[in-house]
C-alpha cells in the first residue's frame, strides 16, 4: 500500500511538475551547430511555448543563436545550454520572423548585450502584434510567460542585400525575403556546412502556416530548390540532409493544390465557406496539426488570390 | 446617418477609456448589458429572432483578420414592412460597434456577407432595425483564433500600395432573376490601436468608414463601417435588377479619400 502511495505520489508530481531544464534537450549536428526542436503541438503553458526549433552555432570567437524560442523560460534553457558547452559570448540572437515560438526567448539574452538581428520589417510587424500577443500569451503560457519581452531588431537585414556575421572563422550569411510566410523571413546559411536554417519558409511533418502571400511564398520555395545545400533546419520538424528537396517539394505540393482549387472557387464567384470546406482534403493524413491550421491558411490565401 | 454612427463609436470608444476590457484578455463578464443600453438606449431588443433573420459564423475565427460573416433574411423586403438597418456588434472587440447596413426596401430577401476581424471569444450580433423602429437581434459565438493569428494585416506594403482598387465581382445577371454580386476594396483599414514606440502615439486610424452600393442611383444597401472590418472590405449581397442598368459601388474613407466603381448590366 505504501508503495502504491508512492507510485501514486510520483505519478502526481511528474504531472505536477512541468516541463523543467533537463527536459530541455539538444542536438547536435556536429561541426558546432546545436538544436532543440520543438513539439508538433500548439503553444501551452506544459510545453512553455517550445514549439519551433530553435539554434545555436558556435564559430572560434562567437556564438549566435538562431531564434530565441517560444518564452522567457525557453529562452534561458536555451542560453544554459549554450553556456553548459561554451565560455564563448553570445554575440548575435538572430530572429527569423516575429512569431512568438521564435522571439519570445529574446529577453534571456539581454545581459549577453548581442546583437539581435533581423528582416528590415521585423520591428514594424512586432509593433502591429504585440498588444495582442502580450494579451493572448500570457494566458496561454503561464508562468513561462513572466520576463517575455519584445525585443526589436539592433541590426537589420534589407531584402535582397544578404549580410555575413563572423563567428571567428565561422561565417554566416543572412537573408531577408520578400513576403512569403511573413513579410519579414530571414534565412541563414551557414558556408563551412552548407547549412540552411529557412525559419518558417519550412515546415516539416507539421502542417505550414501562412501568415503572409502564398503567391511569394511558393515562388521562394522554388528559389529554395536551386540552392547548393547539405543540411536544411526547418522551422519546424526534423532537419533534413539528402532528403531536403523532398521536404521543400511535400510543402510546394500542399500550397500549389491549395492555390489552383482556391484560384477555380473564386473564379466561380464561391465564397470563403465553400473554400474553406473543400480545398486540400487530400492533405489531411500528410501533416500534423492539420485540422488546427488548414482553413486559416485558406482563409488568408483566399482574400490575396481575390487581388490576381 | 454618420454622425449617429460616429456617436456610437465615440460611445464605444469611451467604454473602451473608461476600463472596460478592451484590450484585456476575453472578459469574464457579459458586456452585451452595457452595449445594450450605449447602442439602443432603453429600446427593447427582441432574442432570438430566428424568425426573421439568420447569423451565420464560422465556430472558430481561422484566421482573426478575416472571419466571414453573413446575414440573411427569412421575410422578403416589401415597402410597407421592411429591414431598415442591420447593426452588426461583436461584443469583445476594441470597438464593438462594427458596422450598420442601411437597407433598401428593393432588396427582396436580405443576403449579405463580409469579413470582420475577431480579436477574442466573443458574441457577434446582427440585430434588424425594421423600418417600425423595433429592433430584433439573431447572435453568434466565436472562439478566437490560436496562436499567432494576429488580427494585424499580412503585408502593409502590398495593402498600401494597391490602396483604392476595387472590383465588382458577378455573373452576367438576368434581368427580373436575383444574381449575386460581391464589392471588394482594397485598403489597409488601420484600426487607430497601434502604438508606435518611435513617436510614442497611436498609428491613426485609417479605415472605410462607408459603402454605398445603388443600382440606378437608387441605394440599395449603404455600409456605415468601422474598425472591425478587415483589411480590403468585401461586401457580398443579392439583388434582383429589375431594368437594365448600372450597378455602383462608392467608397469613402476616414481621410475623406473616396473610390468608385460601377458596372452596366
Amino acid at each position: 500500500m505504501k508503495r502504491f502511495l508512492g507510485v501514486l505520489l510520483l505519478t502526481v508530481l511528474s504531472i505536477k511538475i512541468s516541463f523543467g531544464a533537463t527536459d530541455y534537450i539538444i542536438s547536435e549536428l556536429g561541426q558546432g551547430i546545436y538544436y532543440h526542436q520543438g513539439v508538433h503541438e500548439d503553444a501551452s503553458a506544459h510545453n512553455i511555448g517550445a514549439i519551433a526549433n530553435v539554434s545555436f552555432v558556435v564559430g572560434n570567437n562567437c556564438v549566435a543563436v538562431i531564434d530565441s524560442g517560444g518564452s522567457y523560460l525557453e529562452g534561458s534553457y536555451l542560453r544554459h545550454a549554450i553556456k553548459d558547452r561554451t565560455n564563448l559570448p553570445i554575440c548575435y540572437v538572430i530572429n527569423t520572423h516575429v512569431h512568438p515560438d521564435h522571439t519570445f526567448g529574446n529577453a534571456a539574452f539581454k545581459s549577453d548585450n548581442p546583437s539581435f538581428i533581423g528582416h528590415s520589417k521585423l520591428a514594424a510587424a512586432m509593433e502591429s502584434r504585440q498588444t495582442y500577443f502580450d494579451q493572448t500569451f500570457k494566458e496561454i503560457l503561464g508562468s513561462a510567460y513572466t520576463g517575455t519581452e519584445f525585443i526589436s531588431p539592433t541590426q537589420i537585414v534589407e531584402t535582397n542585400r544578404p549580410i555575413t556575421i563572423d563567428l571567428g572563422n565561422r561565417i554566416l550569411t543572412l537573408t531577408a525575403h520578400s513576403t512569403a510566410h511573413t513579410d519579414h523571413d530571414l534565412t541563414v546559411y551557414d558556408d563551412f556546412t552548407k547549412t540552411l536554417w529557412t525559419g518558417d519558409l519550412l515546415f516539416i511533418e507539421r502542417v505550414p502556416v501562412m501568415d503572409g502571400s502564398i503567391n511569394g511564398w511558393i515562388k521562394v520555395m522554388y528559389d529554395m530548390l536551386s540552392l547548393d545545400l547539405n543540411c536544411v533546419i526547418p522551422g519546424h520538424g526534423s532537419p533534413a540532409h539528402s532528403d531536403w528537396q523532398v521536404a521543400i517539394n511535400n510543402q510546394l505540393h500542399y500550397f500549389s493544390l491549395m492555390r489552383d482549387q482556391i484560384r477555380s472557387i473564386i473564379a466561380n464567384l464561391g465564397t470563403i465557406d465553400q473554400a474553406t470546406q473543400s480545398v486540400g482534403l487530400s492533405e489531411t493524413s500528410h501533416w500534423e496539426l492539420f485540422e488546427h491550421y488548414h482553413r486559416r491558411n485558406i482563409t488568408a490565401s483566399f482574400v490575396e488570390l481575390e487581388w490576381e | 446617418m454618420f454622425k449617429s454612427v460616429i456617436n456610437l463609436m465615440l460611445i464605444s470608444f469611451t467604454l473602451m477609456l473608461f476600463g472596460l476590457p478592451a484590450q484585456a484578455a476575453t472578459p469574464k463578464e457579459a458586456l452585451w448589458p452595457t452595449l445594450k443600453v450605449a447602442y439602443f438606449g432603453d429600446k427593447p431588443v427582441r432574442e432570438n429572432a430566428n424568425d426573421l433573420l439568420v447569423i451565420e459564423a464560422p465556430k472558430r475565427a481561422e484566421d482573426a483578420a478575416i472571419v466571414p460573416i453573413t446575414v440573411k433574411s427569412l421575410v422578403a423586403q416589401t415597402p410597407d414592412k421592411y429591414i431598415k438597418n442591420i447593426h452588426i456588434i461583436i461584443d469583445n472587440n476594441p470597438e464593438p460597434y462594427s458596422a450598420n447596413f442601411h437597407l433598401s426596401p428593393d432588396l427582396g430577401l436580405i443576403d449579405i456577407s463580409t469579413r470582420m476581424r475577431v480579436d477574442q471569444y466573443t458574441d457577434v450580433r446582427a440585430i434588424a432595425e425594421m423600418n417600425d423602429g423595433s429592433l430584433h437581434m439573431v447572435s453568434r459565438f466565436v472562439k478566437a483564433s490560436g496562436g499567432c493569428s494576429a488580427p494585424a494585416g499580412k503585408d502593409a506594403t502590398a495593402a498600401l500600395a494597391r490602396l483604392g482598387k476595387m472590383q465588382i465581382r458577378m455573373r452576367t445577371p438576368t434581368v427580373g432573376e436575383p444574381v449575386q454580386a460581391q464589392v471588394i476594396v482594397s485598403h489597409p483599414n488601420y484600426n487607430g490601436l497601434q502604438f508606435d514606440q518611435a513617436s510614442r502615439r497611436y498609428i491613426p486610424a485609417h479605415y472605410v468608414k462607408n459603402i454605398n452600393i445603388s443600382y440606378n442611383d437608387r441605394s440599395l444597401i449603404n455600409v456605415d463601417a468601422g474598425i472591425s472590418i478587415s483589411e480590403d472590405p468585401s461586401i457580398r449581397f443579392t439583388f434582383t435588377p429589375n431594368v437594365n442598368g448600372v450597378l455602383k459601388a462608392d467608397i469613402v474613407d476616414s481621410k475623406n479619400q473616396t473610390f468608385t466603381l460601377q458596372k452596366e448590366i
